[in-house]
């Protein structure tokens, strides 16, 4: 049970986050198709990592994995070809989930910083600058997952596959252009729900 | 969409990845029959199968088709619909430029269609696409959204976010204008969100532009006053567990840390700004929950970056340090973490420097308690940012022990650190002999060869030193198991100042050599050969061991050792202890001189390791501030790791390149001479030999070379990778050449390339006579260098040795190729690839005439192609390098530029390194 997580595990007859990481153990992975291969050597620097800090978006992805390393989303704002995402999703699901509780909630990460947090089974991560507010991104990442909780109404991670195409405008709402856009929890469900009444 | 829900709990059902791709496969052919189908799609379906098509690509599928339809749904009239299609491109943007066109018009309908859902919508899909396409389309369009009186406070946020991602991409397209003015004073909007977005806006624009920003300043300053100052729940929506606008405060902290501090009324207001929040820190707080700490302390840590950054308010800086201090003792190991990081910027200011410097003891405790590595790391990094004279030997000491039990990762980068405090913080040298001893000793397989380097180095320079050295490693190689670094340093201290304690019988001339003999064999080559040196040292420093050592240079093991570098020093040192007189000995093993005084090789290396950032600005500031930050008395002459020097080489006068000996005599001539039996030496190239060499790289006849004795010239034919060269030697002269022998020599690179068969001349040339030497030329591989042809001959008493290089250039077996305009293109096109291609922009030469170019690239071995460049000045030119393994295609194109008198010259090939090659031959030509 993490604390500061609402309404975890309460109510619904769904799957909760962690029946999903039960099912994760399965052969097939139902969304993101990549399972194992971790560890292995660090590959080449993409050019694209490497660029200097003004030009730069502050966070240069957003990725929700879960323990089994699928992704539940991944959000770019830079250019990556398709190898380079494999191999960068790969290689934070590494650094990240071999870290405990008594961890900091930040890793180094090539010449970037992880910031994470787990939630139940799933792992949200975000990838900035080293010199970027560490306390920020990692209350950034909370104010998210609360206003996911509250739009699904305790959202569990079958929430996420199943409405993937949702998930992607609540973090359009919140971040934008790899810079915080909005961190009202109201104005973004406010708005949200105004999209919802359009359907 | 049940559609969708259904076929993503199939998926999930499937019980194996192959029962996966079949459900795929079908549900494609089913998407795609749709798509196809006479009937028209609804806009439900269309959305409903292009949302399937995403999913599957986000399965990690490739998806082929469907672009056309997601494009059709941004004009639907639906925002579901429209939501999908935008969503589709931004995933799979395409680079299509048909497609481009469309979606960008469909951006530019919704742009205008003053919906702010749909305008949210558009502006989201330029943001995450970013093109440059997009940025032509929309750069001057969004700058009037985002300043238009009447557009919707979620359009301005997206707009100002949207405008920063194409300022990024494409900075060009976004001029500054109108707007930039009315943009900074969005820091006043009424909405938060406004403000969060333009401030993360003019943060970007002020780093590029910091005159045309200025004013955000003091609006910056004034907002977020009025935030620290607000009740905790004056900001309503804002209020993230009773901390106002945590996040927009951080931004507006980074934004000032753009500029210096301001002027002083703004900077009075600033400074309240600070202590506020200061003070806040110290407030119990108004939750326990950790979200509550976390954003009051993201905004603390951020406004200590901006004290550290201004440095200029002690008070600030030492309560910034005394905050940091509390934290590294909180339980959240994050607060551990981040106070630790933080203070390592602090120690490197004059004013909190020894703030930091109190806190010692909790830091060396986190080195030892701290479970997570990384917080582990963030310890050692504040250990050598507050270490200073009056604390080295205790840091050097914890960082020593912690060393034993470190993490392998950050063995290595530790050693450094102590290798760099040890010699800077060194009061005196025996100390500094002590620590490194410990550190080969405790972590020697982390000591790098810049560290011992380095230790010899010092004391060659130190004569207080020498003494306590010698003694030190004697007794330290007295160890039944010492690592092989110690063999190293132990051998050459040794062999230097082996003399100093010589006179002890326990470390007797014969003791030592024994004591140093006894590690030999288990040492590696370069260490053995390191050995034989010092050996040679002490047939000179102790002439009572001579024999002992000449045995052992004499020894099987030595004179017939496998490894040439062993073999050649025990002949040459046997030789040299035999044949040459004591005073010779004495000069050419006399003690090494002082080595120049230049940066520490370590600090270079602990630079290349940590990027050059952490390291430098904290030497640099430190020197900066001209006060003596770390007190005590002025650093000893020989500290000079933060000297720079004109180059910074990280090796040790050479000792880094494997063949050169480490003991090179300091008069020079005389091994060469002692071992002098006259070999014949090739001579260097002779004079012009380059020019010469260039005009033959597109003839093949002509003379080479002359003086006053020799003409050489040649004629040469070249079929596909054969050829076959006529060497001519002309004797000018009217006495008899002896002993005439050309050699042709090819490098070691060359020799796998290049097959050069030829026989050997007759060794007389009369008078006026001409000899003739056919070579035979097979190209087995791409090659760069060229050839040497070597002549040695007696003209006269006198010995003559000259060099040219022989004009056998890779596009000798060039074979020109004939194609249509429309074959070249696409041929040059598939060469694509940045490796293949290789320009070269250079300055005529020789005057520009067509006729003579046209010569030249024929005669270069292409084919020259008309009517292909649609510029009728360009050059066009193509052909196939054959070698005995490959076949090479090459594609030339040369653009003339009468007026500023150059020429761009541009090569694909399917190799680069043949690019490469063609293109700087060819260039030589023009």
């Amino acid at each position: 049970m993490w604390p500061g997580w609402p309404g975890l595990g309460l109510g619904s007859s769904r799957d909760s986050w962690k029946s999903d990481s039960r099912e994760a153990l399965s052969p097939i992975s139902p969304l993101g198709g990549w399972v194992g291969s971790l560890g292995s050597a660090q590959p080449a620097l993409p050019a694209s990592l490497t660029s200097s800090f003004s030009c730069s978006p502050q966070i240069r992805f957003i990725l929700i994995q879960n323990r089994a390393g699928k992704t539940r989303l991944a959000k770019w704002y830079m250019q990556f070809d398709d190898d380079e995402k494999q191999k960068l999703i790969e290689e934070v699901h590494a650094v990240v989930t071999v870290r405990d509780a008594k961890h900091t909630n930040f890793v180094e990460f090539r010449n970037f910083k992880i910031i994470y947090r787990r939630y139940a089974g799933l792992y949200f991560c975000i990838c900035v600058d080293v010199n970027d507010n560490n306390l920020a991104y990692l209350e950034a990442i909370h104010n998210f997952v609360e206003v996911l909780n509250e739009y699904f109404h305790n959202v569990c991670e079958l929430d996420l596959v199943f409405n993937f195409y949702k998930v992607y405008t609540v973090v359009d709402e919140m971040f934008l252009a790899g810079e915080i856009r909005e961190t009202s929890q109201t104005k973004v469900l406010k708005q949200l729900l105004m999209l919802q009444s359009l359907e | 969409m049940r559609g969708l829900a259904v076929f993503i709990s199939d998926i999930r059902n499937c019980k194996s990845k192959e029962a996966e791709i079949k459900r795929i496969n079908k549900e494609l052919a089913n998407i795609r029959s749709k798509f196809k189908g006479d009937k028209a799609l609804d806009g439900y379906s269309k959305k409903k199968y292009v949302c399937k098509l995403l999913f599957i690509f986000l399965l990690g599928h490739d998806i082929d088709f469907g672009h056309m339809e997601a494009v059709n749904l941004l004009s639907s009239n639906r925002y579901t619909e429209k939501q999908i299609g935008y969503l589709f491109i931004s995933v799979l943007v395409n680079s299509n430029s048909e497609l481009i066109r469309l979606i960008n018009n469909a951006i530019k309908n919704d742009l205008a269609s003053r919906n702010p859902t749909f305008m949210g919508l558009a502006l989201h899909c330029i943001a995450s696409v970013g093109s440059r396409e997009m940025a032509e389309a929309f750069a001057g369009e969004i700058p009037k959204v985002l300043v238009a009186g009447d557009t919707m406070d979620s359009v301005k946020q997206s707009a100002a976010l949207c405008l920063l991602r194409l300022y990024r991409t494409s900075p060009d397209l976004v001029p500054m204008g109108d707007w930039t003015s009315r943009v900074v004073h969005l820091l006043n909007d009424q909405h938060l969100g406004v403000v969060t977005a333009a401030t993360s806006l003019i943060t970007t624009l002020a780093q590029k532009n910091p005159e045309e920003f200025k004013t955000s300043v003091s609006l910056a300053v004034s907002r977020l006053s009025r935030i620290v100052t607000s009740a905790s729940t004056d900001l309503q929506d804002y209020t993230y567990y009773f901390v106002p606008a945590p996040w927009l405060s951080v931004k507006l902290l980074r934004l000032l840390q753009c500029y210096p501090p301001p002027d002083p009324a703004v900077r009075g207001r600033l400074t309240e700004c600070l202590e506020t929040i200061l003070n806040k820190a110290q407030e119990p707080p108004k939750s326990k929950k950790v979200q509550h700490s976390n954003a009051k302390n993201a905004v603390l840590f951020e406004a200590i970056s901006l004290i550290i950054h201004h440095d200029s308010e002690p008070n600030l800086l030492v309560r910034a340090c005394n905050q940091l201090g509390q934290f590294l003792q909180h339980r959240e190991t994050n607060l551990r973490y981040l106070a630790l990081e933080s203070m390592c910027t602090l120690a490197s200011s004059e004013f909190s420097h020894e703030a930091v410097k109190t806190h010692i003891e909790t830091v060396i405790n986190a080195l030892k308690t701290e479970r997570d590595v990384s917080v582990r790391q963030r310890a050692v990094d504040l250990l050598y940012a507050m270490c200073d004279r009056s604390n080295a030997p205790q840091i050097v000491a914890e960082m020593l022990s912690y060393l034993e039990t470190a993490d392998y990762s950050i063995r290595e980068e530790i050693v450094l650190k102590v290798a760099i405090l040890a010699e800077k913080y060194a009061v005196d040298y025996t100390w500094y002999v002590d620590t490194i001893l410990n550190l080969i000793r405790i972590a020697g397989d982390y000591v790098s060869e810049e560290v011992w380097y380095r230790v010899i180095q010092i004391v060659i320079n130190r004569d207080d030193v020498q003494g306590y050295a010698a003694k030190t490693v004697f007794e330290a190689l007295q160890a039944p198991a010492c690592h092989e670094n110690l063999v190293k340093v132990g051998g050459y201290i040794l062999g230097e100042f082996g003399n100093l304690i010589a006179g002890d019988p326990r470390s007797s001339p014969l003791i030592q050599f024994n004591l140093l003999h006894s590690k030999f064999h288990l040492c590696s080559v370069p260490t053995r050969a390191l050995l034989l040196s010092t050996y040679i040292k002490f047939v000179n420093l102790f002439p009572e061991v001579k024999p002992t050592i000449q045995d052992v240079l004499r020894s099987d093991s030595q004179l017939r050792n496998a490894d040439v570098e062993l073999q050649q020093r025990a002949v040459e040192y046997l030789r040299l202890s035999t044949v040459a007189s004591t005073d010779i000995l004495a000069t050419v093993l006399e003690e090494m001189p002082p080595f120049p005084e230049r940066e520490s090789s370590i600090l270079a290396k602990l630079k290349k390791k940590k990027g050059p950032s952490t390291v430098t600005d904290l030497e640099d500031t430190k020197r900066e501030r001209s006060v003596d930050v770390n007190g005590g008395p002025e650093p000893a002459p020989a500290s000079t790791s933060a000297m720079s020097t004109p180059s910074p080489s990280a090796d040790l006068l050479g000792l880094g390149r494997p063949t050169a000996r480490p003991h090179p005599p300091p008069g020079g001539g005389l091994l060469v001479d002692v071992f002098s039996d006259s070999a014949s030496v090739v001579a260097p190239l002779a004079p012009g030999s380059e020019d010469n060499f260039a005009r033959f790289v597109c003839k093949n006849n002509g003379v080479l070379f002359e003086n006053q004795l020799l003409q050489i010239g040649l004629k040469s034919e070249f079929r596909q990778n054969l050829g076959r060269m006529f060497i001519f030697y002309g004797n000018k002269t009217s006495t008899q050449f002896l002993n005439f022998t050309p050699t042709l020599i090819c490098s070691d690179d060359l020799q796998p390339n290049l097959n050069l068969q030829t026989k050997p001349v007759d060794p007389t040339v009369e008078g006026g006579a001409q000899v003739q030497q056919v070579v035979n030329i097979e190209c087995v591989s791409d090659f760069t260098e060229a050839p040497v042809l070597n002549i040695q001959f007696r003209y006269g008493g006198t010995f003559q040795n000259v060099s040219v290089q022989l004009p056998i250039t890779l596009n000798k077996f060039f074979q020109p190729t004939e194609m249509a305009s429309q074959d070249f293109f696409q041929r040059w096109k598939q060469l694509s690839n940045p490796q293949q291609e290789v320009q070269n922009i250079f300055k005529a030469k020789h005057p520009m005439d067509t006729e003579v170019t046209k010569a030249k690239i024929i005669g270069f071995g292409s084919a020259l192609l008309e009517e292909v460049d649609p510029n009728p000045a360009n050059f066009v030119g193509a052909g196939i390098i054959h070698t005995k393994t490959t076949q090479i295609g090459c594609l030339l194109r040369l653009e003339p530029n009468l007026q500023a008198q150059m020429y761009r010259l541009t090569l694909r090939t399917s190799k680069e390194a043949v690019s490469q090659r063609l293109c700087e031959l060819l260039s030589a030509q023009f």
